[in-house]
């Protein structure tokens, strides 16, 4: 069974610095994967290269079976690849509904309004703020509508960059669990790239870790975490 | 105290030309940070597309109607064929370019339709019921037509979802990426519509200042200052600047400065702007990075 | 950023001696109507210079040094038509008020950059002619019919005829130009200048008076672009506002894209090119030659961006000037 997103030996540069270097990863249909490794090991490069943002790749890379390297980052995107990125790409001068409609713009289906009040579901708040300019959102709202607005795709797959970064704790754990939950109960698969390792290992079915642009370690959260170097060095124990 | 209204009012008229003009070049640069030098040419050559029409016996309305179709085409095309080749150069090389089509589509017409003056007709008669002391019935139509077509530009931007996405390519081109908006083309429409109202402002002006090849250089000088004093960024800004520089012009021009020095008025508006609020009355302060 | 490079003289200096020589010698060997174009040729190049020290030495884009051009001229003019100073007088004069006068405007503009100081400069340019036109200047300007000039006479009849003695007159004052354009660039000036182009912002911080130095670029800019009209006037021997519109400034942007900006070697190249294009395309239709500037402005910027005169350097040459930190453009 081919799984829903694969990487080949993929190397993957910004002008003429390589960032990867023969990456392999999979991840299953209805799976979730945690992506993780230090600052500057090639994490968000990964997720940039899956959506060619700005990165020339080498290598392939199948979403579906179907390869997608050297597509237009939209073309990538109406396959079904929803990228919530670094630093989360709101429409800061649209109003937070425009910001979901957005998200929904390529869709012609009538399910819109469903997956609107869905979304309001799992991130009350946004409905509260419904009609503000998005950039007036706190950096957790804004977090949440990127997410929402990713949603609002109805990807296949979801490529998460840091959703916890800049976030209040308690505020990281609630949208973890909404994401469990709509990994369940939407059947979306994730990929999920952070820096809190801890979190993201209770959370994903498998795990790979990066370091200098090279996978050094994948499997399971449990097997990862029993290993003593990868504890010592990036879960600080 | 009569010569003063007919003056503001003949001033909001002529505004109403550089309303449009000013919104066309708003709307260029919302989407690309580049102002279109050469908005003035487009919209004179449309002009030109407009009398070839009316002179082949089309009746006005429809020879309008096709001109901003060929206007949108025409918009189209030259984003399609030019300006997207040069999309990540340096604000330098876009200006040159920007000239090198100016200069283009100057001699295009020059050529098609030699450098001699015409006339070009108003749809709204001499005499006409709507006229009024101090509007002639063809400022009351330059109104009204301007009107109309701001109102169904600012309407398309804000309840279709083509508008929605046009504006999120805009502001976010990375983002829009991501939900699948082909950035390229949103630019080009924005271009076709840019063309749309460079033709609506050439076809209200011409019967006025009369078509020739250099006719729009006046009219894209106040449209700068208008654009500029709305906010270069700001589409509700740019039909303000318009009315408010046309008002101006007249007001200055009969009464502080003279008409012969209209133009160096907009010069210096166009400086002070820029040297002391770049953001204009509504934009955005522009912030260069380090 | 690197210092300059010193130039490659044993690559330069034979090309540079052949071409003084030729210039000397060519306008005994043709006719007079070509020695006129030469000498529009060398009127053009040394306005096209005031333009490349601008954009491409201090990154400071003008569409409006016809404006200066202009003014070069209707100084000259108006100087030996109404106050009767020998027209060889009239230059160093035009001189001094251009860039006066490129002083002023480059310290109003002072904190535009890129797009935004195209914008002014470009709206000055379509201003010039209706200034001009005023009729408050009438008097000295001779409104819109302009002015006719009698054209400077030979002193010496027997050696050289009126037209050949005009091109020597403007030789020598483009030469002298040209050398001190050259001596200012590779100096503290023109370092400072390309800091300026590349790098504003660090420029400024490292105590660079910018606003100072681009209102003096602005100035020595325009003070060349009015000696080029000043010289302009004399061999046209006709000026009228509308002789200097916005296409004007076109013009010279041609002549710079054409032949390179940065170089001052390309300000030849690109003289020759706006001067001798019209004369060939004007046969196929009056608007030809523009058509050929703007394609070629379009097609410059996509394939040579630094003109023939990097084209040929890349070849070959190598003289010493500051496109050492090339820039992508």
């Amino acid at each position: 069974m081919t799984a829903l997103l694969e990487l080949h030996g993929v190397d993957a540069s910004y002008g003429p610095g390589q960032v990867l270097h023969g990456v392999n990863l999979e991840v299953d249909e209805g799976g979730m994967v945690a992506l993780l490794g230090a600052n500057g090991a090639g994490k968000t490069t990964t997720l940039r290269a899956i959506c060619n943002m700005g990165v020339r790749t080498r290598g392939e890379i199948r979403f579906g079976g179907k390869r997608i390297d050297g597509r237009a980052t939209e073309d990538i995107v109406r396959l079904g690849i929803g990228h919530v990125p670094e630093g989360r790409g709101t429409f800061l001068g649209l109003t937070v509904e425009e910001n979901l409609r957005l998200g929904a713009i390529r869709r012609s289906d009538s399910g819109i309004a469903g997956d609107m009040t869905r979304v309001f579901g799992y991130f009350p708040v946004l409905r509260e703020r419904l009609h503000q300019q998005a950039g007036t959102l706190s950096g957790g709202e804004q977090q949440m509508l990127a997410i929402a607005r990713a949603l609002m795709i109805k990807p296949r797959l979801l490529l998460l960059d840091e959703p916890s970064f800049g976030l209040a704790p308690l505020l990281v754990q609630e949208i973890f669990r909404n994401l469990k939950v709509i990994n369940k109960e939407e059947r979306m698969s994730m990929l999920l790239v952070e820096q809190n390792a801890r979190l993201a290992l209770e959370l994903v079915g498998k795990v790979y870790l990066l370091e200098t642009g090279r996978v050094v370690a994948s499997g399971l959260p449990k097997q990862i975490a029993a290993d003593e170097s990868v504890r010592r060095a990036y879960l600080g124990q | 105290m009569q010569a003063l209204l007919h003056q503001l009012l003949s001033g909001v008229a002529g505004g109403a030309i550089y309303a449009s003009v000013a919104l066309a070049l708003v709307m260029i640069f919302k989407a690309t940070h580049h102002v279109n030098f050469a908005q003035g040419e487009l919209a004179m050559f449309s002009t030109y597309i407009a009398y070839s029409l009316i002179t082949a016996g089309i009746p006005y309305w429809i020879a309008f109607v096709l001109t901003l179709m060929f206007s949108f085409v025409f918009g189209v095309a030259v984003q399609r064929l030019v300006i997207h080749w040069f999309r990540d150069r340096s604000a330098l090389a876009a200006v040159i370019v920007f000239i090198g089509l100016l200069v283009i589509i100057n001699s295009m017409a020059g050529f098609l339709f030699t450098y001699t003056q015409k006339g070009f007709p108003s749809p709204f008669a001499g005499q006409a019921w709507y006229g009024t002391t101090y509007l002639s019935p063809h400022e009351v139509g330059m109104i009204v037509v301007t009107l109309i077509v701001l109102a169904i530009v600012f309407l398309f931007f804000r309840f279709t979802r083509l508008g929605l996405a046009m504006r999120a390519a805009a502001e976010n081109p990375q983002s829009s990426r991501l939900v699948g908006i082909r950035v390229s083309w949103m630019l080009a429409l924005g271009w076709g519509m840019a063309g749309v109202l460079g033709a609506v402002a050439g076809m209200m002006a011409a019967p006025n200042i009369f078509l020739a090849p250099d006719m729009m250089s006046g009219v894209i000088l106040y449209g700068f200052a208008a654009a500029l004093l709305g906010g270069i960024d700001n589409p509700w800004g740019a039909p303000i600047g318009g009315f408010i520089v046309g008002i101006m012009e007249n007001i200055a021009g009969a009464y502080l400065v003279g008409t012969q020095l209209k133009q160096a008025l907009a010069l210096a508006v166009i400086v002070a702007v820029l040297t002391f609020k770049p953001s204009g009355l509504f934009g955005r302060t522009v912030v260069v990075r380090v | 950023m690197t210092a300059p490079t010193p130039p490659r003289w044993l690559d330069g200096r034979p090309w540079f001696a052949a071409l003084l020589a030729l210039c000397v010698l060519v306008p005994f060997l043709v006719s007079d109507y070509h020695v006129f174009q030469l000498t529009q040729i060398l009127v053009y190049a040394i306005a096209i210079l005031g333009l490349n020290l601008l954009t491409g030495c201090s990154g400071q884009i003008s569409l409006g040094n016809g404006a200066f051009y202009a003014l070069g001229a209707y100084v000259s003019v108006i100087l030996m038509v109404n106050v009767g100073v020998p027209y060889w007088l009239t230059p160093p004069i035009a001189a001094v008020v251009c860039f006066g006068a490129g002083y002023l405007f480059g310290r109003s503009v002072a904190r535009l950059e890129g797009l935004y100081l195209a914008l002014a400069t470009f709206a000055l340019a379509i201003v010039m002619p209706q200034f001009l036109k005023h009729d408050a200047l009438a008097t000295w300007t001779g409104g819109v019919q302009g002015i006719v000039l009698t054209k400077p006479s030979s002193p010496v009849p027997g050696v050289l005829n009126n037209d050949q003695w005009l091109y020597f007159y403007c030789f020598l004052i483009a030469v002298v130009v040209f050398v001190i354009a050259w001596n200012v660039m590779r100096g503290r000036t023109g370092r400072a200048l390309v800091a300026l182009r590349d790098q504003p912002i660090a420029a400024a911080a490292m105590g660079i008076d910018t606003p100072s130095y681009k209102a003096r670029t602005f100035g020595v800019s325009a003070m060349y672009t009015g000696i080029a009209g000043s010289l302009g006037a004399f061999v046209a021997g006709f000026i009228s506002p509308d002789s200097f519109t916005i296409l004007l400034s076109i013009q010279f942007l041609v002549g710079g894209v054409v032949g390179g900006i940065v170089s001052i070697f390309g300000t030849l190249f690109g003289a020759a090119f706006i001067e001798l294009v019209p004369d060939f395309a004007n046969k196929f239709s009056d608007a030809a030659p523009w058509a050929i500037y703007g394609v070629l402005l379009i097609v410059c910027m996509m394939v040579m961006p630094w003109g023939m005169a990097g084209l040929v350097r890349s070849v070959r040459f190598r003289l010493a000037h500051l496109s050492t930190a090339r820039t992508k453009i």
